[in-house]
Parts: structure tokens; sequence; C-alpha cells
């Protein structure tokens, strides 16, 4: 277990109730490699946010540990980038000095000339190398979610954590910056640990796609590797003969395993295993003819 | 919007002129006839320049006093610029001096719970107390006049400045808190680089009603303690029934009161951000 460059043991959250407590998740064992891609997908609820902030050091768990690189996380640090879901810029800087806020907190021995050169480079590589004096309020969602993603990584943290970071955009917006994430991701190969909502991105995106239960009692069941061959590109990754079977797969379970494996086992506590699957290793089940399945309503409600 | 501008302005200037016509032709100097008010007997029967004087006088004599403010004949006369610095630096002395400690000792009770709820009991009964109820004790402690008012001027305008600080870092994102967390910033780098910036709109309100309370009350104190400044100028032309006098300072504290008001909403404008 603790081979892995983060290794999240044992995690799990209570919140006190009238009566008893509610066990939002429990069991929750997690290994992430150094330069992996991991998404975490669930049902809204299920705790992934907590779970990621617990990864940052902004939120302690009921119990259970965080490690990384062999050292307990304990507090928030340089070392694990955030971006959070509402972009979370500071909107009396511009674009630049946002993205300089962070890399100066990250190099402070730099001069200014080299902050600047590096947030410039990093705000280019998403694309807006054209903003940089904005302020956020002068920048769309989907332009200030890249002020973020170039903040994260121009401080190029062992660890990069994002919570949905384009669940507020929309689809085509959405297309364009998960671009420019695999691009970015692929100069840098930082470790990432990235929560979503959806199964597409989530399999453009990952090398290993985690599935929670529902809460309460929610668990990591299953972790499915994605072998499917990169770089990935959105229009031809759908053509892959393996990607429909992943998607029924992830759909499937969000439709129906989710609920059905909910708070199973809530006794033997500490003996839950994450299964390892490998869908294209699967024996066709026939339902896998490319026929999209329905896609369940995960928009969560915030 | 060049249009409405222009428009309003029009419009300004027809209600300026018809004030102004209504208020010169009703108070013509009166036919000496008839029974004496009141109020003539008591200002000694027959005298006729007690009236309310017509603009076209002001007017004629806020040029004079205007084209040479600084003059300074002795005590009971000194250009009205003269007294308006006076209460300026009254006003400038104790404001500053009160920001001084409401801005720091907000942050406090902003990023404490146990600061806000310890001190909150002092506030809500220190607050209402109008700050000419302290002139008294003030006088005796201090036991200058000078000082005593600049007292006055610094308890009238720490509460704005303090409530608001204390509010407005109370209330800062948690998000932009969490960011500061995450890049390693120290506490004095977080609440300098993130929550003063924050938090500065709202501070910059509390000090923008803070001047316009001190400003209010400086001349109410110039009248009680004397000697210079514009509210005790205005009270001594007021004795010597030099009306024209009296309407033109009145005048002037509108305008200073003004300026002080926009001068501070320019500064609010540079810390004011849009989320
Ligand atoms: N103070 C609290 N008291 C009780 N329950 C809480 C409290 N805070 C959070 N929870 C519960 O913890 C659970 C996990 O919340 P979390 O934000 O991690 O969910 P999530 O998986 O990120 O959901 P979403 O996909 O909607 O963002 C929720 O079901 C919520 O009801
Ligand atoms: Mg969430």
């Amino acid at each position: 277990m603790s081979k892995s460059f983060v290794s999240v043991e044992g995690l799990a959250r209570k919140y006190p109730q009238k009566e008893g407590e509610l066990v939002v998740f429990e069991d929750v064992n997690i290994g992430i490699e150094k330069g992996e891609f991991v998404c975490i997908i669930g049902h809204s609820g299920c705790g992934k946010s907590t779970i990621l902030n617990v990864l940052a050091g902004l939120d302690s768990p009921s119990a259970g540990a965080v490690i990384m690189d062999g050292r307990e996380v304990s507090g928030p640090s340089l070392d694990r980038g955030v971006v959070f879901q509402n972009y979370s810029l500071l909107p009396w800087l511009t674009a630049l000095q946002n993205v300089s806020f962070g890399v100066r907190a990250r190099f402070p021995q730099w001069s200014k000339q080299q902050v600047n050169d590096h947030s410039k480079k990093f705000l280019e590589m998403v694309g807006l190398g054209h903003s940089l004096e904005k302020k956020p309020s002068q920048l769309s969602g989907g332009m200030r979610q890249r002020v973020s993603i170039a903040r994260a990584f121009a401080t190029s943290p062992k660890l990069l954590l994002l919570d949905e970071p384009f669940g507020a955009l929309d689809a085509l917006t959405r297309g364009v910056i998960q671009d420019e994430l695999i691009k970015i991701w692929g100069e840098t190969h930082q470790t990432v640990f990235m929560i979503t909502h959806d199964v597409d991105e989530a399999i453009l995106l990952a090398d290993r796609i985690l599935l929670m239960t529902n809460g309460p009692h929610a668990r990591v069941a299953e972790s499915v590797t994605i072998n499917l061959p990169r770089p990935r590109q959105r229009a031809s990754v759908v053509k892959d003969p393996g990607y429909y079977k992943i998607r029924n797969y992830l759909v499937n379970f969000l439709v129906e395993r989710s609920g059905e494996l909910a708070g199973s086992g809530g006794e033997e506590s500490g003996s839950f295993k994450t299964l390892e699957v490998d869908p294209t290793q699967l024996a066709d089940t026939g339902e896998t003819n490319n026929s999209m399945v329905e896609m369940p309503d995960l928009v969560a409600s915030h | 919007m060049q249009s409405l501008n222009l428009r309003a302005a029009l419009t300004s200037l027809v209600f300026l002129v018809v004030l102004l016509g209504l208020w010169e032709a009703f108070n013509q100097p009166p036919e000496a006839s008839g029974e004496l008010s009141e109020f003539e007997l008591l200002m000694g029967g027959a005298d006729q320049e007690a009236r309310v004087p017509p603009p076209s006088q002001v007017l004629g004599h806020a040029w004079d006093e205007l084209s040479n403010p600084f003059y300074d004949a002795g005590p009971n006369d000194k250009g009205i610029g003269i007294q308006l610095a006076y209460s300026l630096y009254r006003v400038l002395t104790g404001y500053f001096l009160a920001a001084l400690i409401a801005i720091p000792l907000g942050f406090v009770i902003g990023m404490s719970p146990l600061m806000y709820k310890a001190l909150n009991p002092f506030i809500q009964v220190l607050r209402p107390i109008s700050p000419l109820a302290w002139m008294p004790l003030a006088l005796f402690i201090i036991k200058d006049s000078e000082q005593s008012a600049i007292f006055v001027i610094f308890i009238c305008s720490i509460w704005p400045m303090l409530i608001n600080t204390a509010f407005g870092v109370a209330n800062v994102r948690k998000d932009w808190i969490k960011v500061a967390q995450t890049h390693e910033l120290g506490a004095l780098k977080t609440a300098f680089q993130v929550i003063l910036p924050a938090a500065a709109p709202t501070i910059l309100t509390g000090m923008r009603i803070s001047i316009g309370i001190a400003w209010l009350v400086i001349v109410a104190a110039e009248m009680l303690v004397g000697g210079t400044g514009i509210g005790y100028y205005v009270w001594n032309e007021w004795n010597n029934l030099d009306l024209n006098s009296v309407i033109f300072s009145i005048l002037m504290i509108g305008v200073v009161g003004m300026l002080l008001d926009l001068a501070l909403g320019a500064v609010a404008k540079l810390v004011q951000y849009e989320e």
C-alpha cells in the first residue's frame, strides 16, 4: 500500500447526528502513482470533495490518513495544488497577478522578471496570452478556470487536485479546456487527482478511474484502468474499439451497481478491498454494440 | 449617458436659479412700518440688518471673503481659509488617529470570534454615545480645548471604521483564505495580500461614513470649545449678527464636507473590485 506515491489509507468521515452518527464514507483506500492521472466519479454527496480537501490538507478525516511521498499530510502545502470548482481567483488581481501570486509563493527566491516570465508562459499555454491584464470579472467562466489551471500548474506541485474544474462550463468550452489540460499535462506529467461528473471527460483524461458507491457509507468500490493509447484526442478517442466498452461499464456502475453496493458490509470495517477492473479485457456482454447507454443525470446540485 | 448628464446639469441649474430667485425676491429690505416682531424686539428693535440677506449680498460677501481667505487680523477676525484649515486639521488628526486604532483592532475582532464576543458589549455601549457628551470629560482630563476637540472627533469616527473593518474581515470568502492556505502564506502575508484587499471596500465604506460624521461633529465641537475653526466662526458671526457670513460659512461647510466625501470616494474606487 505505502509503495504508492500518494496513499490514502482507511479514510473515513463521520458527522455526529441526533441518533448515532452519519458516516459519509469509510474505508476509502486509494493509491496514486507518480505521474498518474486519476479521476474519481460518484454520485453527488458521496464525499468526493471531502476526500479531495483531506488530500489538500484543508480538512481532516475522522479516521485514516493520507501519506504522500512517505510523509503524512497534516496541513495545506505548496506540494499540493488545488483547483476549486468555483475558480477561487482573487478578484482584485489581474490574470497575470493571480498566477504570479502562486509562482511567487512557490519560488520566493526568484526575481520579479523570472516570476513574470514563468507566469506568462503558463497563461500562454492555456491560450490566455492576450488577456494577461484582465481582472477575473472581465473574463468568462471558462477563461477564469483556465487561469486557475495555469496557476496550479505554474507552481508545479507534486500532486494536483482538481475539484470538478469544468462542472460549471458549457460543453464546447469544456472540450477546449480539456484539450488544454491534456496538452499541459503532457508537457509536465504532473500527478493529478480529479473529481468529475462527466464519464467521457474521465475516459479522455484518466489513466485510472475510481468509482464510488452512493453514500452514506460510501466507498471506492472499483478502480478502472483506462488503457486507451495516448495522446488521446476528443474526436478520435471515441473511435477506439475499447471506448464504448469502458463507457458502458462506467455508466452501468453509476446507474446500477453504485446503488446496489451502497452501504453494504458496513460491519466488517477495515476489510474493504477496491476491485481492480480492466473493462477492455471483459468478455463481450452483447450490449456493447457501441450503443449509447442513457447517461444518468449526475449533475450535482451544489 | 452624455446627454443624461447634460440634461441633469441643466436641470440643476434651473433649480438653482429658481431657488436663488425666490430667496432674493422674498428677502428684500422690508418697508419700515408696522409692529416689530418678537424677534426684532430681541434683536434690539429696529435693526433693519437683522433680516436674512438676499443671495446677491451673500455672493458679494463670498467674493470678498474668498478673494482673501487667509488674512489674519487678530483672534476674532481671520479669513475663512484659516478657519477651515483649523477645522480640517482637527478633523483629520482625530480621524487618522481613529483609523490607526480602529483598522488593526477591527482586523483582530474580525479574525477572532473570541475577541468579537469579548469586545462586542463595549462597542454596543460606547457606540451610541453622542460624541459631544464626551466633551466635559475630555476637557477635564485633557485640560486643552484643542486636544479635546480632536478627541471628540477621534471618538466619533472610530466606530464606523471599527465595525466595518471587523465585518469586512470576518466575511472574507472562505475560498480566498483557502487559496492563501494552499500557497502556504504566513499569517502576515495572508493578512496583507488576501484579507486586506478582500475587505478593503468594506473598510473604505466605514472610513467614508466616519469622515462624514467627523465633519458634522467638528462644527458643534468648535461651537462649544471656541477660539478657532469653522464652527466657532459660524457662532461668532451669529453673535456679531453678520448673517452674510453665517450663510456663507454654512455653504462652505457643505462644500468642504462634499470634497472630503469625494476624496474618500475616489480612494474607495481604487480598492473596489468586482467578483
Ligand atoms: N457539517 C456537516 N454535517 C453533516 N453532513 C455534512 C456536513 N458537511 C458535509 N456533509 C455531508 O457530507 C457529504 C459529502 O459532501 P461532499 O461535498 O464531499 O460531496 P461530493 O461528493 O463532493 O458531492 P458533489 O458531487 O455534489 O460535489 C454530503 O452528503 C454532505 O451532506
Ligand atoms: Mg463536491
